[in-house]
């Protein structure tokens, strides 16, 4: 799949911001006043930005109100309204914090859980794609929310929740990998199954439909950017976990360093994102010999 | 709506013949005429006199190889278009509603007025049946011509697809699936239509047709492959050539 960064912005930023939400909602850090202030505007900024990116990924974006009505059947939708009811139900929760002095803890309790069902919507975006076999799999919910969640508990200050959460990351990352590189072949699915003609032979593709890439094969057969995708796992993983576990733990805690372990976690967040993506074979790749 | 309908009492499509396709494009191009024209936004083309001219169709005709071992290889053309599948994984994702399945013959279309352009179908469909145009920004997809089969303004023998009154080798056929006397129904069943991808459930009403047996062309002990019909060229000149011969013989 063609790795846009509107796509990459919106899935990273939102799960940050929902994550770091949804730590504030079950009351960590407990702040209030001036500080709850700064820790919902990141939160908010995070949130808000990465689904104003995913807008950049439109079309047609004037339309973009109707993507509120089918969520009988579309997770795109689904994800849309519990991202607006998330936001609403924070923002309760964030007023009452910072400017009365008060915490109504339910609400922060609902709006948290809101929030991790946001970040469950997004992930089944992308889970249900059967055409995408890698992404097609029970691990990729749970990869999000704890995407989210160690994110969240890094923005949020928590540190031991943090190391846990970003050792846990990393393994649940390591293994996604591994098993995510074996989905294609276990779905089956290949040349000669897309074509039918199997049963007459070995199929390749004698002459492409179209002499220049079409919206198909920009969109869905992105095979360029996969040549370094080994070195950039390794990259990935050590500045998205390895970096700020190690810091929180080795260091007493100091912002310089804690927004060092932050840079280096969303770094870390944006190369694995786009490898999400640029990784990705959609089985349209084969109707063009091509994965 | 994009819940699927539980029931649609037509399943119209194409039995698409790969055994006939001569490989043409003349489909790709009525196609895109017609629909260029008439339902929705048009079909652009960019940078058409380039280096690299893209545009969008909703129809294509791809050309594969099949070989199989100890046999000649063999050309298979294969023009693709929309299924129209009973399961249609690009309508249940559409989030504004745009992508629908017809609860009365099946025909799955976009309704381009509510459509945003997040790509999210052309991502589900299995097929790449799917073009988001670039300049209108809204996803194209065949529409089996449904602004042609019901068409009381054109002549009947025009209320077919564009591609199928176009095929010059009568390759494309169009019908309803759900009527097992129907043309197309028979053909499928005659000749064992194939589903493509099967594994994906997407449940596609339309068939494809497979190639037919080709003559062993590599068993030479029965065929004469340079001159299968021509009678041995005699070995005896004619002509004046013909009559010195003989005359020098006879001497
Ligand atoms: S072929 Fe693709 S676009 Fe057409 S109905 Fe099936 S899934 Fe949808
Ligand atoms: S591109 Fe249009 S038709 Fe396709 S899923 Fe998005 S809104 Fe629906
Ligand atoms: S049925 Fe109509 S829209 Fe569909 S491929 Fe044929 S000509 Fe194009």
């Amino acid at each position: 799949m063609h790795p846009a960064p509107s796509v990459i912005i919106f899935t990273s930023l939102s799960g940050l911001g929902f994550g770091l939400m949804a730590w504030l909602g079950f009351g960590f850090p407990p702040v209030s006043g001036m500080i709850a202030f700064w820790f919902f505007l990141i939160a908010y900024v995070l949130a808000v930005g990465g689904l104003l990116a995913s807008v950049f990924h439109l079309g047609n974006p004037k339309n973009s109100i109707k993507a509120f009505s089918q969520w009988r059947s579309s997770w795109l939708s689904r994800e849309g309204i519990m991202a607006v009811v998330s936001l609403l139900v924070m923002a309760i929760y964030a007023i009452g914090l910072i400017f009365l002095e008060q915490r109504w803890q339910v609400v922060g309790w609902v709006g948290a859980a809101f929030s991790l069902i946001t970040i469950y919507t997004t992930s089944m975006i992308y889970g249900q794609m059967k055409t995408v076999p890698r992404w097609n799999m029970s691990l990729t919910p749970p990869l999000f929310l704890l995407y989210a969640l160690a994110g969240g508990a890094l923005l949020a200050g928590q540190i031991f929740p943090a190391i846990l959460l970003l050792v846990a990351l990393t393994v649940l990352q390591y293994i996604s990998w591994q098993i995510g590189d074996a989905r294609f072949e276990q779905a089956h699915h290949t040349i000669e199954t897309a074509t039918g003609l199997g049963n007459l032979g070995k199929v390749r593709l004698l002459e492409s439909p179209h002499s220049s890439p079409n919206y198909l094969l920009k969109e869905m057969v992105h095979i360029v950017g996969r040549k370094h995708a080994q070195k950039l796992r390794i990259i990935s993983i050590v500045l998205l976990g390895i970096v700020p576990a190690v810091i929180l733990v080795l260091v007493p805690f100091n912002h310089m360093l804690a927004g060092i372990a932050v840079l280096s976690h969303l770094v870390g967040l944006f190369v694995s994102r786009w490898l999400f993506f640029a990784e990705a074979e959609h089985v349209v790749g084969l109707y063009y010999d091509k994965r | 709506m994009t819940t699927l309908p539980a029931h649609t009492e037509k399943k119209l499509g194409l039995a698409i013949d790969l055994d006939t396709c001569v490989g043409c494009h003349a489909c790709v191009i009525s196609c895109k005429e017609w629909n260029t024209s008439n339902y929705g936004a048009p079909l652009s083309d960019i940078d058409a006199y380039g280096a690299e001219p893209m545009g969008t169709f909703l129809n294509r005709v791809h050309t594969f190889e099949v070989k199989a071992d100890g046999s000649n290889a063999q050309t298979v053309h294969f023009p693709k278009s929309c299924l129209h599948c009973e399961d249609a994984p690009c309508v249940t994702v559409c989030p504004t509603g745009a992508s629908y399945k017809r609860s009365e013959d099946g025909i799955v279309l976009v309704n381009e007025v509510d459509c945003m352009g997040c790509g999210l179908c052309a991502w589900a469909c299995p097929y790449g049946a799917r073009e988001l145009d670039k300049v209108e920004g809204v996803m194209k997809k065949c529409t089996l011509c449904v602004d042609r089969i019901y068409n009381k303004n054109i002549p009947e023998e025009d209320r077919v697809p564009s591609c199928v009154r176009t095929c010059p080798a009568g390759a494309r056929h169009f019908g309803d699936f759900a009527d097992p006397q129907s043309s197309v129904s028979k053909l499928a069943a005659e000749r064992g239509g194939l589903v493509l991808m099967e594994a994906q459930g997407t449940k596609p009403v339309n068939r494809y047709l497979p190639p037919r047996p080709k003559a062993d062309v590599t068993n030479t002990a029965q065929i004469d492959i340079p001159n299968p019909y021509l009678k041995p060229a005699s070995s005896k000149p004619d002509g004046f050539l013909g009559w010195l011969d003989n005359a020098l013989e006879k001497i």
